[in-house]
């Protein structure tokens, strides 16, 4: 157990995330990919806590802004989702490219 | 003791991760992410973080259910009862995520981290708050306007009327009086 | 605090388990009592009542199991099983006699997160059977989560201001002389509400309410009904003891030790809890939320801030 190996949980989950994020069509599941990339920066925060600069709580901050984040992140999400559904009774992102330059 | 704890935790933690775009069910996908965040959860304790690590088991339950909500009210198929493919460019996302695994891996190994500076301290949570009500403060007073701007908008974005039709007024034929 | 010896582990589910049990034998008493009438004095239907909770756990176990057409059954057992499981875990941080089970320097949020879990196992409960009302019953209980969390969340954090540690045993050493009981009369009586919330019981059962034919809980039978039921009253027993160490001083008292204190609170509260459910009539969970964001949070914030006077002076 060392910071390479939380760093590499971290890569994992990111990756992982980063999958469902660009290839999920429903807007929800896209989210939930983006959660877990999240996931994996509390992974690497509490790692570079532990291992690098336990002295300095700027680490355990970083996770809690992460967690805090998420939360955020989510509760915008379904507003948006619930809006767009309200307005044009679709949930995916394929239908949802009014912002395509 | 610990260290095979780590690897049991990280494998639950990236395999439940995987299985949230494998499984049909969506309360299954919603749990899986749940039994993820867990995991790290669970990780963060073994560091000495009790506070933030049961922190994050306890947002992440709240947080999940109510996605499961969100979840079941929006997908076509939530139940999973009849299996179908919800994905566009499959094989572009699983090179792009890839490489970004080995980008990310090959730099986690590779670099050659700082030494570790200082030790943790005896009590890490009273470390964190006396950070966030001290010198971090702005970091906590930003999170509190980002909190209360998210509130205001997803209540504007997510409310059925508008500003001047109120349940009762037949302003709109249909659903006015609904609330 | 002291390390717990090898043998709590064991005895502390045991422990648990026979207060579920009285529990449940009081509420059948007080069922009969009040089925038979006033005036009529102990009869023999109250004896029979109380050996009714092993009548049913038999009755359960050799119970044949209904099944519901594609119920995701994995999910409903896992509902099931959580919601004794995390009641248990709970109860690990509650200090019995100057030390608990397992030391977390965390236990408020320990405790707080185990109960939240029981969300997550009546939810899925309440999916898994594939059926209408049991979701109907999952989903309210999410919504009287959503009631309920953030009131007591408020009061486990006025506690822990007054104690100035998030450690149940210190919350517990801090009221010395002075029960938090006594000096925040208003976080203790919101801690009761939600315990009676978080437990969906009596009052706030709405979730496995009579309306919904048995709500979240309809579909069970068999061994999955009785480990549900005596995880409802296994966190009703935790959330009686926990409120011990947060605000009626723990273990604190003349003659008896203070493990025989923990034990005589916990019942009182245990018994007050149980009371409770034929003596209020039942709330609507978007009763009840408005109530809990218009009077309980305002309500709970005060007190919060009287309490983060006292303890700044």
């Amino acid at each position: 157990m060392n910071l390479q190996a939380f760093l590499l949980l971290a890569a994992a989950l990111f990756s992982i995330g980063l999958f469902g994020a660009l290839s999920q069509q429903s807007v929800v599941m896209l989210m939930m990919g983006l959660e877990l990339m999240v996931n994996g920066l509390l992974a690497a925060g509490g790692g570079f806590w532990f291992y690098v600069s336990p002295g300095a709580a700027d680490g355990q901050v970083l996770v809690l802004v992460a967690v805090t984040v998420m939360a955020l992140e989510m509760a915008m999400g379904f507003a948006v989702v619930t809006a767009l559904f309200r307005a044009r009774d679709v949930d995916l992102t394929d239908d949802a490219g009014d912002l395509r330059g | 003791m610990q260290a095979f704890a780590f690897w049991v935790l990280a494998a639950a933690a990236a395999g439940s991760g995987a299985a949230v775009f494998v499984v049909d069910s969506m309360a299954r996908a919603t749990f899986s992410l749940l039994g993820s965040f867990l995991c790290v959860g669970a990780e963060l304790l073994l560091i000495d973080l009790h506070y933030l690590g049961v922190l994050v088991m306890l947002m992440m339950i709240m947080e999940m259910l109510v996605m499961a909500v969100f979840m079941i009210m929006y997908m076509m198929n939530p139940a999973g009862l009849m299996p179908m493919s919800m994905v566009h460019n499959r094989r572009g996302a699983l090179a792009i995520s890839g490489t970004a695994f080995a980008a990310l891996a090959a730099g986690a190994v590779l670099v050659p981290w700082p030494e570790r500076r200082g030790a943790p301290p005896a009590d890490p949570t009273r470390a964190l708050g006396e950070a966030v009500m001290g010198p971090k403060m702005l970091v906590m007073m930003v999170i509190g306007i980002a909190i209360l701007a998210t509130m205001i908008a997803t209540v504007v974005l997510a409310t059925h009327r508008g500003r001047y039709d109120r349940p009762g007024s037949d302003a709109r034929a249909e659903g006015g009086g609904g609330g | 605090m002291a390390e717990s010896p090898v043998w709590a582990v064991v005895a502390l589910p045991l422990a648990l388990a026979a207060l579920a049990w009285a529990a449940a034998a009081l509420d059948a008493v007080l069922g009969a009592a009040s089925a038979g009438g006033t005036g009529s004095g102990p009869g023999p239907g109250l004896v029979r009542a109380c050996g009714d909770p092993l009548h049913e756990a038999v009755r359960l176990l050799t119970q044949q199991r209904r099944r519901t057409l594609m119920a995701d059954r994995p999910l409903t057992r896992i509902g099931v099983v959580v919601l004794p499981v995390a009641a248990t875990l709970a109860a690990v941080v509650v200090p019995l006699g100057g030390r608990a089970v397992a030391d977390l320097p965390v236990g408020v949020v320990w405790f707080n997160t185990m109960e939240v879990a029981v969300w997550g196992a009546l939810w899925l409960t309440g999916w898994g059977a594939d059926s209408a009302f049991p979701l109907a019953g999952g989903y309210r209980f999410l919504a009287q989560g959503m009631a309920y969390e953030l009131p007591h969340m408020f009061v486990l954090i006025t506690a822990a201001l007054g104690a100035g540690s998030l450690d149940l045993g210190e919350i517990a050493a801090a009221q010395d002389g002075l029960w938090f009981a006594v000096w925040m009369p208003v976080a203790f009586a919101v801690y009761l509400v939600s315990a009676l919330a978080m437990a969906f019981w009596g009052p706030l059962g709405h979730p496995l309410g009579g309306d919904l034919a048995g709500g979240a809980a309809l579909e069970l039978s068999g061994p999955d009904r009785l480990v549900f039921l005596a995880g409802r009253y296994l966190l009703l027993t935790v959330a009686a003891a926990v409120a011990v160490p947060l605000f009626l001083g723990g273990g604190a008292g003349p003659l008896l030790p203070a493990w025989a204190w923990t034990l005589v609170k916990t019942c009182a509260v245990l018994g007050a809890l149980v009371w409770a459910r034929r003596r209020f009539p039942a709330v609507r969970m978007e009763r009840f939320m408005g109530i809990a964001w218009t009077v309980l949070i305002p309500a709970t914030l005060l007190q919060m801030l009287v309490v983060g006077v006292v303890v700044l002076d």
